[in-house]
This record gives C-alpha cells, structure tokens and sequence, in this order.
C-alpha cells in the first residue's frame, strides 16, 4: 500500500510518500504506525506516541482503530489548519 | 453545490452572480470570504511579521472532504446553493484564501449554514498552513478554539 505524510510530518520522516509491504498481522491503523515506527528514527519521531497527528484510509479521516482491509492509501498528518 | 479547490484568486462579484444567476427563490445571501492576515511570531526576544504563507492540501481528499461538509449542511438547512472555493499555493498577507456562500430562501438558514461550513472546513478539511518566518518555515498549530467552534454543530 501507499503510504503519504503530510506538512512537518512529511519533513521529519524524510519522504512525501512510500509503498510498503506490511506483514499480515498489520491489520488497524494503529497497527502500521506502530511498524512504521520501526522503519527509520524519522518515523519514529514523527509517528511518536503522544504526537498529535491523525490519519486517512483511501481519502476519508479514520480512527487508529480503522481496519487496512483493502486499504490502498494510508495518510499521516497534523491537525488541520485550512480555513 | 460546488467545492473547487485552486491556485488562483477568485473574483467574488462573479462567483456570486454564477451560484444565484436565475435562481429566484433565493431570498438570503451570505458570504464569508477569508483572507491572510498579518501576523507575528516570537523569535526569542524579537517579534517578527509574517508576510506570506504556503497552504498545502491533500488533492484527493481535500475535495471529498469538502463535497462531504457541504452535503451535511443540504441535511440540515433547506438550501438553494452553495459554493465553497479554498485556495492552496503561496499566499500573501491580505490575499483572499476561502470563500463560501450560501443561498437560501430565509436568511437565518443561510446565516447558520455559512458559519457551520466555516468552522467544519476548518477542522475538517486537510490544509495545512506553512509561515514563511525570518528564521525558517513554521508549520501552524491548531487553533483550540476552532475545535470549540466546529463542536458547537456537533448533534447529541
């Protein structure tokens, strides 16, 4: 699947977007965080429990809890601050 | 109803005339229009003004998000049109960055759906704001009191 990174998120992981291959026991969004952590020390900063970033599954805001079933985009960033 | 999400500015005269051209059971007509403010940051002992921001957005979910809200506030007011227009890219202190409008037979409905579509495109809708400061780019925090605002049209 691909996953995006966006505003400082996007700076402190080093990349805009990457495809990855998580194992099958990968199976919330909570779950990828947590293996993403595990990917390079930006991810692990910018994925940092207590960090205050949200996520989308396919476009549509999703809770951690939020099952990859089918999933092909998975976005991480900060708190909205359009308007 | 329409989101167009873009880099150029928007003439606000003509994005009226289009949504309520012909539409005669438009009685009430409200916009907002959001622009970039001036603003300062703390460098340590120094205050220094900021003249121009980056928005970036999410293309994609950006106009879902949008489409998403806008449907939300058809649900709830009986509305004739609406348009929400929010730009992305570079922006300068006093440039136009959103503007929504809203068209409904009574005013009240086109009072509270506008400000409803304010406070949830701005905690609900991916953009995110970049400050170009002496000292570096700075990525803007959340404001608290736009959650506030957004929870206010929350239903129990």
């Amino acid at each position: 699947m691909k996953v995006r990174y966006f505003a400082w998120m996007k700076r402190t992981v080093g990349v805009a977007e990457e495809q990855v291959e998580p194992p099958a026991d990968v199976r919330t969004v909570a779950d990828l965080v947590a293996w993403l952590r595990t990917r390079s020390g930006g991810h692990a900063e910018a994925l940092a429990e207590g960090a205050a970033f949200g996520a989308a599954v396919d476009h549509r805001t999703a809770p951690f809890d939020t099952p990859l079933t089918g999933a092909e985009e998975v976005a991480f960033f900060p708190p909205f601050t359009g308007g | 109803m329409a989101v167009r999400v873009q880099e150029a500015d928007f003439d606000v005269g003509a994005e009226v005339e289009a949504l309520t051209g012909g539409n005669k059971r438009i009685g009430g007509l409200t916009l907002f229009v959001g622009l970039v403010r001036e603003m300062h940051v703390r460098e340590g002992l120094h205050r220094e003004r900021i003249d121009a921001l980056t928005l970036e957005h999410y293309p994609g979910m950006t106009e879902k998000a949008l489409e998403e809200i806008e449907a939300e506030a058809h649900r709830r007011w009986p509305l004739e049109a609406t348009l929400i227009v929010h730009r992305h890219g570079r922006l300068a202190a006093g440039d136009r960055i959103v503007l929504v409008a809203v068209g409904s037979p009574h005013r009240e409905a086109a009072f509270e759906a506008c400000a409803f579509l304010v406070d949830w495109l701005k905690t609900k809708a991916p953009f995110w704001k970049l400050e170009d400061t002496p000292a570096g780019e700075k990525w803007v925090g959340a404001h608290e009191g736009d959650d506030a605002a957004a929870k206010r049209w929350e239903k129990s």
